[in-house]
Parts: structure tokens; sequence; C-alpha cells
């Protein structure tokens, strides 16, 4: 019993730290990839709760296909978060 | 997993806290981030947030995964509920699609406006 | 100023939240009937064996017991497609090559996709096919199908899924689906009926007309997913 019990107080910490992390850096490639480890975390709460389907379903589409089209995006608008600022450009 | 015992209290708090503490912190990004990627981000983690929820609402303790496998197929009386996570199947699978456009969107308003922050996309007039 | 009114607010909702769900005690059997009568979730898990001879009962309240929903979330999937297409699209007239990759790719990774391939493809076919007999069905496999076509499509630089073939299959597929569900209303009165004879369980081919729309499904699907890797990877970057 004291097992599950620390399994699931690890895994919740890492859960909210990586969400305080996907918010918070301003680098974007780095915050797509927390809200792939989000997913994880998720499928591995979602079979511990006995649900295989969804367990199934979360990982195939949320961890590959999300991330891909994230940064697919980062790829066609910029990287980082406060690139094209007013405050950054009234520096030159 | 079996019954809890003394420790209830604290897994209740930690499947129930974290969900919901994903929500809000989703919610905090879509009303304060300006950059649009960050937002569709916060709103691809209030989605996850409520996923948790509801599969957490469906749990019965000392239940089973809902199928008949060859060797227990009389276990009708122990297994969880299946109805929300029928639900959250097609939960996932919308939000994806949900995520997709909007990110079509945000490529293309880059595209127009040669920036990605609300702020600055207001006082670019064409 | 504004992110203090944000906080204020995140802590009101969330207070409101917690005490709704304090409400909710974590794994209570709420299924178990009462004197006034038998709940849904009960009378799914009783009946799913003997009348639709379905291993997975999750499969069962999807494709049989609540076939609409997952007609409607099908259409929801085609449209989220035809919308990216249209939302990006790229006129006739500036067809060149775009360039996917910057830099060609080792020969490690070239063979190894080369290789991985088909296996990734049989996993997602076998997934969706049994997926009345174990965890999986047509969502799951038509998202890892759609996976392996990413790893050729990042791997090669003139690897090109035609758009031809896609619009074909998934065409087809979602045709059946409402076929299949038009045969239930010509045969019985009730639109996606369960009309042939369901086998014992445990066996490939048991669970009527459920195997075959979780096919239809799944193929629908990995066509879908690979549509919409296809145009976001191919956009024209600026000059």
């Amino acid at each position: 019993m004291l097992t599950y019990v620390v399994i699931f107080s690890i895994l919740a910490i890492l859960l909210i730290a990586s969400a305080l992390y996907a918010i918070i850096q301003k680098d974007l490639l780095y915050a797509v990839i927390s809200t792939g480890v989000i997913s994880l975390i998720l499928s591995v709460f979602f079979f511990l709760m006995q649900a295989p389907d969804v367990a199934l379903t979360e990982a195939a589409i949320g961890i590959a296909l999300t991330t891909i089209i994230f940064v697919i995006t980062i790829r066609n608008t910029s990287r980082y978060e406060d690139e094209d600022s007013s405050s950054n450009l009234e520096r030159f | 997993m079996q019954d809890f015992g003394q420790y209830t209290n604290i897994i209740t708090t930690g499947v129930y806290g974290s969900a919901i503490a994903l929500i809000l912190i989703g919610l905090y990004a879509v009303l304060v981030k300006k950059h649009l990627t960050k937002i569709v981000i916060g709103l691809s983690i209030i989605d996850a947030g409520v996923h948790l929820l509801f599969i957490a609402i469906g749990y019965i303790t000392g239940g089973t995964a809902p199928i008949f496998s060859p060797g227990n197929e009389n276990m009708a009386e122990k297994m969880v509920d299946p109805v929300p996570q029928a639900l959250v199947l097609t939960a996932i699978v919308i939000g994806f699609a949900t995520t997709a456009v909007a990110l079509s969107l945000v490529i293309r308003l880059y595209k127009h406006h040669n920036t990605a922050r609300i702020d600055q996309i207001k006082t670019l007039k064409w | 100023m504004k992110k203090v009114f944000v906080i204020l607010l995140l802590i009101i909702v969330g207070y409101f939240l917690a005490g709704t769900f304090n409400l909710i005690p974590f794994g209570e059997n709420r299924i178990a009937g009462n004197d006034q009568g038998e709940k849904v979730a009960s009378y799914y898990l009783h009946n799913t064996k003997e009348k639709t001879s379905v291993a997975n009962v999750v499969t069962a309240i999807v494709v049989n017991y609540r076939g609409f929903d997952t007609l409607g979330e099908v259409t929801v999937l085609f449209l989220a497609t035809t919308g990216l297409g249209s939302i990006l699209f790229r006129r006739k007239e500036d067809d060149e090559e775009v360039e996917r990759i910057n830099k060609p790719s080792s020969s490690l990774v070239t063979t190894g996709s080369r290789i991985l391939f088909p296996l990734i493809a049989l996993l997602g076919i076998y997934v969706f096919i049994h997926g009345h007999l174990t965890p999986g069905g047509g969502f799951q496999g038509g998202a890892i199908i759609a996976t392996g076509f990413l790893l050729m499509l990042l791997s090669y630089k003139n690897f090109h899924a035609s758009h031809k073939a896609l619009t074909w299959v998934e065409s087809l597929a979602g045709i059946s689906f409402v076929m299949i569900g038009f045969w239930g209303l010509i045969s019985s009165n009730s639109f996606l009926q369960n009309i042939p004879e369901v086998g014992q369980l445990n066996q490939l081919l048991s669970g009527g007309v459920i195997p075959v729309i979780y096919i239809a499904v799944g193929f629908k699907v990995a066509a879908e997913l690979t549509g919409v890797l296809d145009i976001l990877l191919n956009i024209k970057p600026k000059k």
C-alpha cells in the first residue's frame, strides 16, 4: 500500500512541475517538450486507474502527434517568446 | 489498486488536486501570456486536466479493467465504470483536432503580420 | 495590475471546484443498483456478454450502444482536416518543391526507418482489427499508422504520401460506415443496429458488425492524420 502512495505522490509532483515549467519557460521548444511529458505522465495515471483504452489513446495521440505539430508551428513562427516585443525593439 | 485504508485522504487530495491544479495553470496561461503559441499550449493543458478529472470520477476502489478476458468472465460485479472512459476516448481525439486547427491559424497569422504576439498585432494596422 | 485580478479569479475558481469535488468521494461504488432500478453503467456491464459477445466493454459502448456519437466524432475529424487544408492552401502558380529537411539524413536513419515502417503499420493494423478483444480500437490503430508515416516523411526528402490515394481511402471508409448504418435502418428500423448474428465470446469473428465498423474507422483516422501531417510539413517558407 505504501508503494502506491509513494508512486502517486512522485507522479503528481512531476506533473505539476512540468506544467509550471511549460508556461514559465521563454524558449518555446522546451515548453512543448514539457507538454509531451505531461501527456506521458497522464498516460501512466490512466493505466493505474484501470483504463487501458484511454491510456493507449493518450499515449498515441498526446505524445507523438501533438508534439510534432507544435514543433512544426515553432519552425514557421518565432522560437523565443519575447523575440519581437516592443521593449526589445526600443533597445536599439 | 486495493483498498487504501488510512491513506485515502492523501490519494484523494493528490488525484483531484493535481487535476484542478492543471486546469488552473492552463487557465493562467490563456489569460496572461502574450505569445500565441503559449496560449495554445495553455489550451492543451486545460484539456489534459479535464480528462484526468473525468477518469478519476469513474474509478471504483478494488475494481478492475472492463474487459472480459478468457479466464475471468464473471467479474462483471467488480469492474470500474466504463461510461466515462468512452467519453474521454472521444474527447482526446477531438482535443487534438482543435489544437491542430488553432495552430494552423497561428501560422497563417504570422505570415500576414510577421509577428505572433497579440500586443503587436493590435498596433499594426493595414 | 492585470495579474493580480487574474490570480484572484483563479483562487475563486479553484475554491469552488475543490468544494464541489469534495462532495464526490474518490473510489466510491456508485454503479451498484438501488431500489429505484438499475443504473446505465451496470446495465452495460451485465448485458454486453450476452447481447453482443464482445469482450471489451468500452468498444461495445463506443461502437454499438453510443455508435452515433462515434459518427459525429469522425465527422469532426474530417471537418478539422478540411479546415486545416483550406486555411493553409497553396496556389497553383507557386508550386515549386518545398525543402522539407535541410540536410540529408544519415544512412542509419534512412535504413532504419525503411525497416521500421512496415512493422509499425503491421502493429497499427493489429491494434484495430483486435479492438473488440483487447484494449485498442480504431482511433489508437489509426494514430499508430500515422506515426509510421511521419517517420518516413521526416527521413526521406522525396517521399510523398499521394493525396489521391489518401482521399480515396478516407472517402471509402466513411461511406462504408454510413452504409452499415443504413443497412441496420433498412433491416430493422434502427440506425446502426447490430444485424448479423453474434458469435462466441473471445473469437476473432464475433460481435456482429462491430469489428467491421472499427476497421473502417481505423483506416479513416489513419488517412486523415497522415493528411494533416503532410499539409503541415509542406508549408512554403517565407523568404
